[in-house]
């Protein structure tokens, strides 16, 4: 094998791809080519490093530089200077990486320093389409410690011991789900990974799938030995390209090695594992219309009971668990269930990754030990807001999630204490919002997604989500009424205890946790009618003041041509008067308050 | 072609060796070589390649091998220190031959090559 003095890894994952990692990479061969040392630097590409908003992002080994947003151009540079001479190129480095002229290594970067990675371990470490690194980290270990030395009512003791819980959303313990798997006896039996991932904002299973791609064969591979079952189903979203073709080839090297098919290491031990495509619906995520999906079917949840557990695809018995969720389970083999159960809070064991979004100064992808706080997330893994905007909410568990305030910052995170604080830790979308965002519009926004998404099936879920908007919307504009506030809770609380799935009974969460934390914000659209933040257009009205000195900046910008100097006389000799907007032309763009003199600022918005 | 557990063995074994690389915990040695365009010209990239190739030979996964720029001494290139332990050696006016055997006394036995540092030979 060869061996390389440097390793150059760049970033394979869909956001880095999206700006052209592929070329920089091809781009750094050429150039390593032309300085003639190409056979003492290996080129790799890897998947997702988690901090796709400074991709594409570039890695150099030994030293752990971390290069943020390459461009083809800047490839030249890094070679030559770098990788031939040893000297770091500064200006191209991660801002955090460079503080007063010392340079950090990738690992000693706030962003990664504070997380602890058992999920993500392999992403952006490793090449995700060459099976042999896997297996340099102690890939597919687990399984021959599994077939070697334990029986499956082993395995699933010690998942019940680590304490993990489903990492898809409802957090249901996993040790037990395989108990339920493994207590079904029938001819064939059926493990699904939910690779859905629906919830938008979120990528934890897109990077895992990316990044280590074997990590799920091994576990599914695992998962089928404890519960005797002998194929696998993998359900990934087909907007998914990267992730899926990285999947068809894992398992391509897999089934050469034969860690996947018959005989598994000469044991009596069979398993293989097939890709099933999603059309991306939401619903589709939910396990049974998941399950009716694979199947050929329309995506509808089935009414449980029967779990899959007992009937699930093709009515035989199957145990359906998240990516993330699988992705834990070859560590907690090879290290024990008891060492995984010794990170995090009493309820929740081990780790999170959680996708952090919206107002955040480092959007990414954190792993975290539960029991963090949402404060360390925010602040000192994600940087807080950006501009020096003042915190407001976060949301937390996707769009059917709830909103919590700077109150609840310092709890700790874990499944019961988001659930006891009316959210959800869901599939671990997290959102940030600061000062300038209405509460109002954000529930309207995410009712608006599961509105879109409601499968039909039933009618609190069909009509009610449809007529919890026609409420946001009559609040947003201005035309809502203290009774509409009342209707807003009564339906959706309606809607939670009458849907037959979970889409539908936690579509409601946003406007519920919003009316309880951010009353006054709805106060305030419905009585004043007024949006304090200023986002409900509807509610704005621009207005010149007596400030007005006539100049007409305004009325040479306004595109309604609505603003006309009719007002008072404000100039005796020169007949000057000032300006008016008619207001029933106005379409509240701004442009007049930004064009009227700083010194005058006769302009205001209320 | 089907592997078995002993074959995994062995893939993991050889793959572990490259990847090391990556793990910044690992090393417990670095050898950072001077790579200036003095050193350079001077015939440092031969160095850094005999290095390289000698580091791999003995399969050692624990060394760092990184490239600095000019150290200001360039007639004395090509030049590399090693840091083991706690001490850094600086070996001077080195050749491929030279370095090999530094990888070899200095890295492997622990034994400082004196007559190659640099108090030896800015004192001749
Ligand atoms: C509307 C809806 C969407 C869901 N989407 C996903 C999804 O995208 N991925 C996922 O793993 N679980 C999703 N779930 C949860 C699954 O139904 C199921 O609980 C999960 O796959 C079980 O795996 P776990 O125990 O490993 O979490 C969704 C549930 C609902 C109600
Ligand atoms: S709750 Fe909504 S998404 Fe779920 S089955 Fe009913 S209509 Fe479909
Ligand atoms: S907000 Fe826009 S449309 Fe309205 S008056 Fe000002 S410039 Fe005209
Ligand atoms: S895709 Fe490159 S860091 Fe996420
Ligand atoms: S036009 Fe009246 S102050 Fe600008």
């Amino acid at each position: 094998m060869q061996f390389y003095r440097a390793h150059v890894l760049i970033c394979g994952g869909t956001g880095c791809t999206s700006s052209k990692s592929v070329e920089i990479k091809a781009e750094m061969e050429k150039e390593l080519k032309a300085l003639g040392i190409d056979n003492e630097v290996q080129v790799v590409m890897t998947g997702c490093f988690g901090l796709c908003e400074a991709g594409p992002i570039m890695i150099v080994y030994p030293e752990g530089t971390f290069y943020s947003h390459i461009k083809i151009s800047d490839v030249k540079r890094i070679a030559s200077e770098h990788l031939l001479k040893g000297r770091v190129v500064k200006d191209l480095l991660y801002y955090e990486a460079i503080q007063q002229d010392k340079i950090k290594s990738v690992n000693d970067v706030d962003f990664y320093a504070k997380q602890k990675r058992i999920a993500l371990a392999n992403c952006g470490l490793i090449d995700p389409e060459n099976i042999d690194e896997y297996i340099a980290l102690d890939g597919y270990q687990a399984l021959v410690k599994v077939l070697t030395q334990m029986k499956p009512e082993d395995v699933i003791e010690e998942v019940k011991i680590s304490g993990l819980r489903g990492r898809g959303g409802a957090g249901f313990p996993t040790g037990l789900k395989w108990q339920f798997a493994a207590n079904y006896e029938d001819d064939m039996k059926y493990v699904c990974c939910n690779a859905d991932e629906g919830d938008p904002g979120a990528f934890m299973d897109r990077s895992i799938l990316e990044g280590t791609p074997h990590s799920l064969l091994e576990a599914m591979t695992i998962a089928g030995y404890a519960t005797n079952a002998k194929k696998g189903y993998i359900y990934v979203r087909a907007e998914y390209p990267i992730a899926v073709k990285r999947l068809e080839i894992a398992i391509k090297q897999a089934k050469e090695y034969g860690l996947l098919g018959e005989s598994i290491f000469d044991t009596n031990f069979s398993f293989d594992i097939e890709i099933r495509l999603g059309a991306g619906a939401f619903v589709c995520g939910e396990e049974t219309a998941l399950i009716e999906s694979i199947e050929g079917k329309r995506g509808m949840p089935r009414t449980k009971p029967p779990f899959p557990a007992e009937k699930g695809i093709w009515g035989k018995p199957t145990l359906i668990n998240n990516v993330e969720t699988f992705a834990n389970i070859p560590a907690i083999i090879l290290k024990g269930g008891e060492w995984f159960s010794k990170i995090g809070t009493e309820d929740s064991k081990g780790t999170k990754v959680f996708a952090l979004g919206g107002k955040i100064t480092n959007t990414g992808l954190v792993e975290i030990p539960m029991g963090t706080t949402l404060r360390e997330v925010i602040y000192d893994i994600g940087g807080g807001c950006p501009n020096g905007k003042k915190f407001k909410a976060v949301q937390t568990g996707g769009p059917s999630g709830g909103c919590l305030t700077s109150e609840h910052l310092d709890t700790p995170i874990g499944y019961d204490n988001l659930v006891k604080l009316g959210s959800m830790m869901g599939s671990g979308g997290m959102i940030v919002m600061d000062e300038d965002n209405c509460m109002v519009d954000i529930a309207r926004y995410f009712l608006d997604f599961t509105c879109d998404e409601s499968c039909g099936k039933c009618t609190p879920c069909r009509e009610g989500t449809k007529r919890l908007k026609e409420l946001l919307d009559k609040i947003c504009t201005g035309k809502g009424s203290l009774e509409d506030l009342d209707r807003l809770e009564a339906l959706a609380y309606y809607i939670q205890d009458n849907s037959l799935c979970n889409l539908g009974q936690s579509a409601p969460n946003p406007v519920i946790s919003t009316l309880v934390h951010f009353r006054d914000e709805y106060l305030a659209h419905v009585i004043d009618k007024k949006c304090p933040t200023g986002v409900c257009k509807d509610l704005l009205h621009y207005t010149i003041t007596d400030k007005c000195i006539g100049c007409g900046s305004c009325s040479k910008v306004c595109p309604q041509g609505c603003i006309e100097p009719v007002g008072k006389v404000i100039n005796e000799k020169t007949n000057r008067r000032a300006y008016v907007i008619d207001s029933s032309k106005c379409i509240k763009c701004g442009a007049c308050m930004d064009a009227c003199p700083p010194k005058v600022s006769a302009i205001i918005r209320q | 072609m089907k592997k078995s557990i002993a074959d995994l063995a062995r893939i993991r074994q050889e793959a572990l060796k490259n990847i090391q690389l990556r793990d910044q915990n690992e090393a417990s040695c670095r050898i950072v070589v001077g790579m200036g365009t003095c050193g350079i010209s001077a015939g440092a990239r031969p160095c850094l390649t005999a290095i390289v190739d000698e580091v791999h030979k003995r399969g050692l996964t624990n060394v760092q091998i990184v490239q600095t720029g000019c150290v200001g001494m360039c007639r004395l290139e090509p030049m590399f220190d090693v840091y083991l332990g706690n001490e850094k050696v600086t070996y001077v006016d080195m050749t491929p031959e030279k370095s090999r055997q530094v990888v070899v006394e200095h890295v492997v036995n622990k034994r400082v090559i004196h007559e190659y540092t640099i108090g030896a030979v800015e004192n001749k």
